[in-house]
């Protein structure tokens, strides 16, 4: 369990990790050493496991399409799901991947450059795997919100007045 | 057409706030922390009950007292989050924003030449709706030294056997104080003693920062004698669906539902409607906000402090009231000097009252970005004063 304090630092980690652990100090009342360590041993447990910045590709010109694929797969004695999961979670064009519960197994978010690209990942690579039994593709035509993040919203203009009791 | 205005509204002077808005209007570019409301908008599910009621049809009056459903989950609520206990079907009001709540308060218990007594500094309706009832106001003064706790030495000083009504307003704004049981007992003591009814304004009670807030009515015997003041503004970012409540005695709730009755009917359905739903389901947006809020205030305070001024550590509501008076400017000329120089708008500190000179009030109901924009801006105006001394 995380302690309140604890909890809190790294809630704010994750809302901005561009923070320094000066600035965290600041904004925390936790001296800037104990947030140092604290972090590393976060990294070291796995408690934090990377920091990137979000990125609404569709408003780069790149080319990028993503889709989501269940997958069915037979378990296998004495592993579960575990091991397909473990050898289909390498290929790098697997972006994320769960376990689900309900009408399949496997739900993967894949991402390539083309459409064509990514059916072939499925057709070639994928499908093809011994325990797959089936798969079926769902392209996403378009993201609207992400990680908590409204990427098509419409700007909320809040007008408060400047000076207020 | 003045001459046409009643005298004792003709001689209330303009708010000081209202002075400072008008300056403020007329210029561009400007940082305000002069604003004492949440930059939230209202959490989504809330948005989202209000619209519903709308395509519903709840377009109509509710009973005077409010939605009964409403008052059923207030009375809950505060047992649950303040051990307070108010029967839902006579003992709690439902009102256009606490601000109604403090007017019907000061009419319904005020006769002329009874006398009011309010912290200074404090919230700036108390003393003009009291002499609008016809009593005066007492100031009671609060020091940076004390924590800006209202203390019996100061109580007592300012006595008269005139006093009927006691304000309390805490966590404060403009100072951000608290005050925990330690500090009411006294005050408990004190309105026994003289036989005083209290005005309990704990519409900031939500936010709090170290440890939770204790309200006056809580107190061993004080139910009966406080009217609790309260309301959805702050803790959940709801100022303008206005709806606030009162809390106390039957009797005194049913003079207060008798002025509410003809003035204002009831509070607006469809924010009696939101309210109920942000009882029921926003209360985590709420930690949130105060989660927020509480990064906010630690900024403001270091940066306060790293420019060289005293500022006194808030542990409530969303304002930080640092002593400016090291700069040998008044209240009045820092906030306009800043303004004119640096294009950053604070509230003058006498704006709440005698006591706030030498400080100004300064909300960090805004993103952590502008409050380091306005943080930069400020510290080189002081800079400036400091170095000229
Ligand atoms: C102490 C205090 N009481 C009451 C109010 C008014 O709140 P409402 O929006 O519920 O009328 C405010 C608003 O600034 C306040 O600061």
């Amino acid at each position: 369990m995380l302690t309140e304090e604890d909890h809190r630092l790294l809630k704010l980690i994750a809302e901005d990790c561009r923070l320094t652990p000066e600035q965290l100090s600041v904004q925390t009342g936790l001296t800037p050493d104990y947030i140092r360590k604290r972090i590393i041993d976060w990294e070291k447990e796995k408690v934090i496991v990377g920091y990137q910045p979000m990125i609404n590709w569709a408003r780069t010109n790149e080319e990028r399409v993503s889709a989501l694929i269940e997958v069915r797969v037979l378990p296998q004695r004495g592993y579960g799901f575990d091991k397909i999961a473990k050898r289909i979670q390498k290929f790098p064009e697997i972006k994320a991947l769960f376990l689900m519960s309900g009408g399949y197994d496997l739900s993967l978010l894949i991402e390539g450059k083309t459409m064509q690209e990514v059916a072939l990942f499925v057709a070639e690579k994928l499908a093809p795997l011994e325990h797959v039994q089936s798969t079926a593709t769902h392209f996403v035509l378009r993201r609207y919100k992400q990680d908590g993040v409204e990427l098509m919203g419409e700007e909320e203009t809040i007008q408060r007045l400047v000076v207020s009791p | 057409m003045n001459h046409y205005l009643a005298s004792h509204v003709a001689g209330l002077p303009p708010s000081g706030i209202r002075k400072f808005f008008d300056l403020v209007a007329t210029m561009k570019d400007v940082i305000s922390l002069g604003v004492g409301e949440p930059d939230f908008v209202t959490p989504w599910t809330v948005r989202e009950s209000g619209i519903f009621s709308l395509e519903q049809g709840q377009t109509m009056y509710t009973s005077n007292a409010g939605l009964l459903e409403l008052r059923e989950e207030l009375s809950h609520h505060l047992t649950k989050t303040l051990g307070l206990c108010y029967n839902p079907l006579n003992e709690i009001l439902v009102t256009a924003g606490a601000s109604e709540a403090v007017d019907l308060v000061m009419r319904a218990v005020l006769n002329p030449g009874d006398v009011v007594l309010v912290p200074d500094p404090s919230y700036v309706s108390y003393a003009p709706c009291a002499i609008l009832a016809g009593a005066s106001v007492r100031y009671v003064p609060t020091h940076a030294k004390e924590n800006f706790r209202l203390r019996v030495a100061d109580l007592n000083q300012m006595y008269t056997p005139n006093a009927k009504l006691l304000v309390l307003s805490y966590p404060n704004n403009p100072t951000g104080a608290i005050m925990c049981r330690e500090d009411l007992i006294p005050i408990a003591e004190f309105v026994t003693k003289h036989d005083l009814l209290v005005l309990a304004d704990d519409i900031y009670s939500d936010l709090t920062y170290e440890g939770r807030h204790v309200s006056f009515a809580s107190l061993p015997g004080m139910h009966d004698r406080t009217l609790f003041v309260s309301g959805f503004s702050k803790s959940y970012a709801m100022t303008g669906w206005r709806i606030g409540y009162v809390a106390g005695h039957s009797d005194l709730i049913s003079g207060l539902t008798k002025i509410h009755q003809y003035t204002m009917l009831c509070a607006p359905i469809m924010g009696q409607i939101a309210a109920l739903e942000a009882l029921r389901s926003a209360s985590e947006a709420k930690d949130d906000m105060v989660t927020a809020y509480d990064r906010r205030r630690r900024l403001m305070v270091h940066g306060f402090r790293q420019m060289g001024l005293d500022c006194f550590e808030p542990l409530g509501a969303f304002y930080v009231f640092p002593d400016i008076s090291k700069t040998n400017l008044s209240s009045e000329a820092f906030a306009e000097e800043l303004l004119r120089e640096e294009k950053v708008a604070v509230v003058p500190g006498t704006a709440f009252g005698p006591s706030g000179e030498g400080y100004i009030r300064c909300s960090y109901a805004y993103s952590i970005e502008q409050l380091q924009e306005a943080l930069i801006r400020i510290s080189q105006f002081v800079e400036r004063r400091l170095s000229k001394l």
